[in-house]
């Protein structure tokens, strides 16, 4: 996560700061309190991350650990970026598990049966991700059928058509090249004694990126006289981010070197953090579901904006897919069930709201890592599988009940 | 003394920042039919509201006395335990549900062991339809009759919860003829079997052939109440307790100097979305630049949705009819292409149609031209931040900064928002509907000057408004619509307000 992080608290930047920017206070519990529902993902993460530490007396923090869960869940991740930008126009998207398995099997069938090289297992792959989102966009923005009817039926269309393609047995195993996408390291690209020089690099790079960009949105909100936050606060910021990366990058290079599906996230984080926050589309996104009347009002192209958004969901869906497959090497009947149910609730317990209009890329990697951290630090305790099941769900209904809590307490404020 | 079923005395309602009704006191007599009248906004619905238990006691002052005994009602089941029962203007009734089940909604007949008994359920209903004089099978779904015989079923609901008083609210505004004159006749009928009627109303000539008195209330308080039997109560009368109040020179002074035409709508008629029947019918308009034109018309004459349809086919369908832009005729199909025709339209419901309530100025004053702040789809956000500020400062908007999420905005800062982001289009004619709405009147105050800069900058300006005075200070000319029709177009100069409310209830007359 050598980029994520720095994201995560640009977007802190934006959301919680800038609110109390404009009393000029650096006073963290006026930051804090001002936009608790920003600022408390990211302390609840804080915590769950401590509170395993210590449950697994240090291991969940161990080199190989934490490479694991980037591994785990990298898939989800992916899909719940994709499901936090339907969430936040007002929908919902139930297929994206069968899409994972029906891209999946797709690729496997491209690659193992046909013999035809990796990349064309993952071309098809995104080809049948776009059309299936195509799909849904069509029946979602021009039929005007409800999302969650559309994606039910989805859920159960693609589900048999995997079964279909697959003829109902598992494929395996795919060729190396394939298998790198969600297994491979790039390591020792720069040797190191014990340890990889290159990741720590990478994370270096990452921070003095993070600091630049920072200071550079610094200077124009000051150009444009719009208030920042004091500079002690600004530079705590970043080396609080700093010191995490590092440390993360640090923990990494000791293991396995830098997974390379941690940069396909990366990247993917980056881009899709900036295409909703400073695209037109992604305003069009939030503006649908704030107040789809007023946006309507406003010239948005309602139907169009809606067609993208499930279509860039197919697309995530089959990169999710081909991450999976790679991973588990092979593609099954059953791949991906109730994926779906994951990344939504890492998009809700990351600051998303029910009725639309709210939600972050970042907040949802956020919500996404806390349901990984407590998955795997259960699974390090060796507590029971229907125990961990319990806890996700107490968790994901306390984040939603906060998060309508605080809404109220700010609409009794007005 | 006379026999009152009801008595409200001293009725005094505020929300935050406005006063509603101030010390309104309403007498009916049992067994009348007891006609409400009021512009607008002038506070009918909130004293309804205060009556029926929706506003709850405590939430207002003064007392309600019923039947001989003061009441106190924290809900509707109060009221309607009393034998109060208020239809509204929007039918309450379940589309899918037959006529029986909506009338027992509720209150469903029990059978033996808690079921509902059917067959009692059907048998009573049809002894309800009966009384109204509706001919239909109690089965029959509710969403299959037309709007006249579910305003039947509603009132045959209201019967069987043992109706003492009856509060009808527009009952006849979406009724064709024949519909409103059988309505009519059934209240006069409900009235003989000693059922009292409270009907709110615009149609002026109803109330004086149905109405045994009137009371009229403006701004807030009680005008009068006349008893319709005696010869000065007249709909001239009543006109000019609606409208009677002074002029307050409270409108900024305008050099008026209309230039070329720049909006023209010809032969403009709408069907109502899911009705069979026309919204607006053959309406025709012209606003020239630098010059403000107004619309008035009661509630459901039509004006939202003429201004609607214009902007890009916002409401109805089948909406038929020309429109030019400079003199040339232009495609506005779409909310996009009426933008780009340089259409603005900003609407009367700011919280529903307006604004992002849950973002802030910036995000919003940009959202109707985010493509003058972009490249290749990529917004630059200082120079979003540069324009919002701009508006924050000239729109005089009142916050903390352009990052203030606007739904914690006060009312008249949010209008300044929506003009804001309008403006941010650069329209041609700038459509304004009920612009000072649920505003305080500095807010209001600025929000005319603003209107005036416009037009001084040459841009028209079309403006429709429940507030006669505040069209008569603003406005270059008027027209009048009523029932959907075009009724009258006048200078303000020759304008009054009794003359525009005498158009402004005119009935099915031809334009002329």
């Amino acid at each position: 996560m050598t980029r994520t992080a720095p994201s995560q608290a640009d977007e802190e930047q934006g959301g919680t700061t800038s609110a109390a920017l404009h009393t000029g206070t650096s006073d963290i519990r006026t930051l804090l309190t001002r936009n608790l529902r920003q600022s408390g993902i990211y302390v609840a993460f804080v915590a769950i991350v401590a509170l395993f530490a210590i449950l697994t007396d240090g291991v969940l923090l161990s080199p190989i650990n934490i490479t694991n869960i980037v591994l785990q869940y990298s898939y989800i991740l992916v899909l719940a970026i994709g499901m936090v930008i339907v969430i936040i126009a007002g929908h919902i998207d139930l297929s994206v598990g069968s899409v994972v398995a029906l891209t999946g099997a797709v690729s496997a069938v491209v690659v193992i049966q046909q013999g035809m090289p990796w990349w064309a297992g993952i071309l098809a792959a995104l080809a049948v991700g776009l059309a299936v989102g195509a799909w849904h966009g069509f029946w979602v923005a021009y039929v005007g059928i409800p999302a969650f009817i559309v994606t039910l039926a989805g859920m159960l269309l693609f589900r048999g058509l995997t079964l279909r393609v697959l003829d109902n047995i598992s494929l395996s195993p795919f060729p190396e090249q394939y298998q790198d996408v969600a297994n491979g390291f790039l390591n020792g690209l720069l040797g190191g004694p014990g340890y990889d020089v290159f990741t720590l690099v990478i994370g270096a790079i990452a921070v003095a990126g993070y600091a630049v960009s920072g200071f550079r949105t610094r200077l124009a909100r000051i150009t444009y006289q719009q208030p920042v936050e004091s500079f002690p606060l600004f530079v705590t910021r970043v080396v609080a981010v700093g010191l995490v990366v590092m440390y993360f990058a640090w923990q990494l290079a000791h293991a396995r070197g830098l997974p390379v599906v941690l940069i396909i996230l990366a990247v993917l984080v980056l881009a899709y953090g900036v295409v909703t926050r400073r695209t037109v589309f992604g305003r069009q996104v939030y503006a649908i579901g704030g107040n789809l009347s007023a946006a309507t009002l406003s010239g948005v192209k309602v139907k169009t904006v809606n067609f993208w958004i499930f279509v860039n969901m197919g697309l995530l869906s089959a990169v999710a897919g081909i991450i999976y497959s790679s991973r588990i090497n092979g593609a099954q009947p059953g791949a991906g069930n109730m994926f779906e149910l994951d990344a939504i609730a890492a998009a809700f317990i990351g600051g998303a709201a029910v009725t639309g209009g709210v939600g972050t890329v970042v907040g949802a990697m956020v919500g996404g890592l806390i349901m990984a951290v407590m998955s795997n630090g259960m699974q390090l305790m060796g507590i029971d599988q229907s125990i961990q099941s319990v806890v996700k769900g107490l968790v994901l209904l306390v984040a939603v009940a906060f998060d309508i809590y605080n809404k109220r307490r700010a609409g009794a404020a007005r | 003394m006379d026999d009152h079923i009801l008595e409200m005395r001293g009725i005094t309602k505020t929300f935050p920042g406005v006063t509603a009704l101030e010390d309104v006191n309403l007498a009916v007599r049992r067994g009348e039919i007891h006609a409400i009248c009021g512009e607008n906004g002038a506070g009918k619905s909130t004293l309804m509201k205060v009556l029926s238990g929706v506003h709850p006691t405590g939430d207002y002052d003064g007392e309600i006395v019923f039947d001989g005994a003061p009441v106190r009602f924290s809900g509707i089941r109060d009221s309607e335990h009393v034998g109060i029962v208020i239809i509204h203007q929007e039918l309450a009734l379940v589309p899918y549900l037959s006529i029986a089940e909506n009338i027992f909604l509720g209150n469903e007949r029990r059978g033996r062991g808690g079921l509902i008994d059917w067959n009692r359920a059907n048998a009573d209903a049809a002894r309800l339809l009966d009384e109204v004089g509706l001919q239909e099978n109690p089965v029959t779904p509710v969403g299959q009759l037309g709007v006249g015989k579910q305003q039947l079923v509603e009132i045959a609901k209201a019967l069987s919860k043992d109706v003492r008083l009856l509060i009808l609210d527009e009952p006849t505004a979406a009724l064709n003829d024949t519909d409103s004159a059988h309505l009519l006749d059934l209240l006069r009928l409900l009235r003989d079997r000693g059922i009292t009627c409270i009907m709110i109303s615009h149609k002026l000539n109803e109330i004086v052939s149905v109405a045994d008195r009137t009371t009229v209330i403006r701004d807030g308080r009680t005008v009068e109440t006349m008893d319709m039997r005696d010869p000065d109560a007249t709909q001239q009368r009543i006109i000019r307790g609606m409208v009677g109040r002074d002029l307050e020179s409270f409108y900024p002074d305008r050099e008026s100097s209309p230039g070329e035409e720049v909006l023209r709508v010809e032969d403009w008629t709408v069907w109502h979305p899911t009705q069979e029947r026309k919204v607006v019918e053959g309406a025709g308009l012209t606003v020239r630049a630098g010059e403000v034109v107004g619309i008035a018309g009661l509630m459901g004459a039509g004006r939202t949705e003429l201004a609607m349809s214009i902007f890009g086919r916002s409401y109805g369908r089948n909406v038929s009819g020309r429109l030019f832009m400079h003199g040339r005729e232009v495609r506005a199909r779409t909310v996009a292409e009426a933008i780009r025709n340089g259409i603005a339209y900003a609407t009367e419901d700011r919280k529903r149609y307006g604004l992002n309530l849950i973002e802030d100025i910036r995000r919003n004053v940009s959202a109707a031209a985010l493509g003058k702040l972009s490249r290749r789809g990529w917004v630059n956000g200082n120079e979003e931040i540069r324009v919002a500020e701009d508006s924050r400062r000239d729109m005089n908007i009142k916050a903390p900064s352009v990052m203030s999420v606007v739904g914690k905005l006060s009312g008249g800062n949010q209008q300044k928002v929506v003009l804001s982001k309008w403006l941010f289009t650069d329209p041609d004619v700038l459509i304004l509907d009920e612009p000072t709405r649920g505003i305080d009147v500095g807010a209001k105050y600025e929000i005319y000057t603003i209107v005036n800069r416009l037009v001084a900058a040459g841009k028209a300006v079309l403006v429709i408004s429940s507030e006669l005075p505040e069209l008569l200070g603003i406005c270059d000319r008027i027209y009048t619509l009523s029932a959907g029709r075009i009724t009258g177009e006048v200078p303000v100069g020759e304008a009054t307000q009794e003359g525009l409310m005498a158009l402004m209830t005119t009935e099915r007359e031809p334009v002329g």
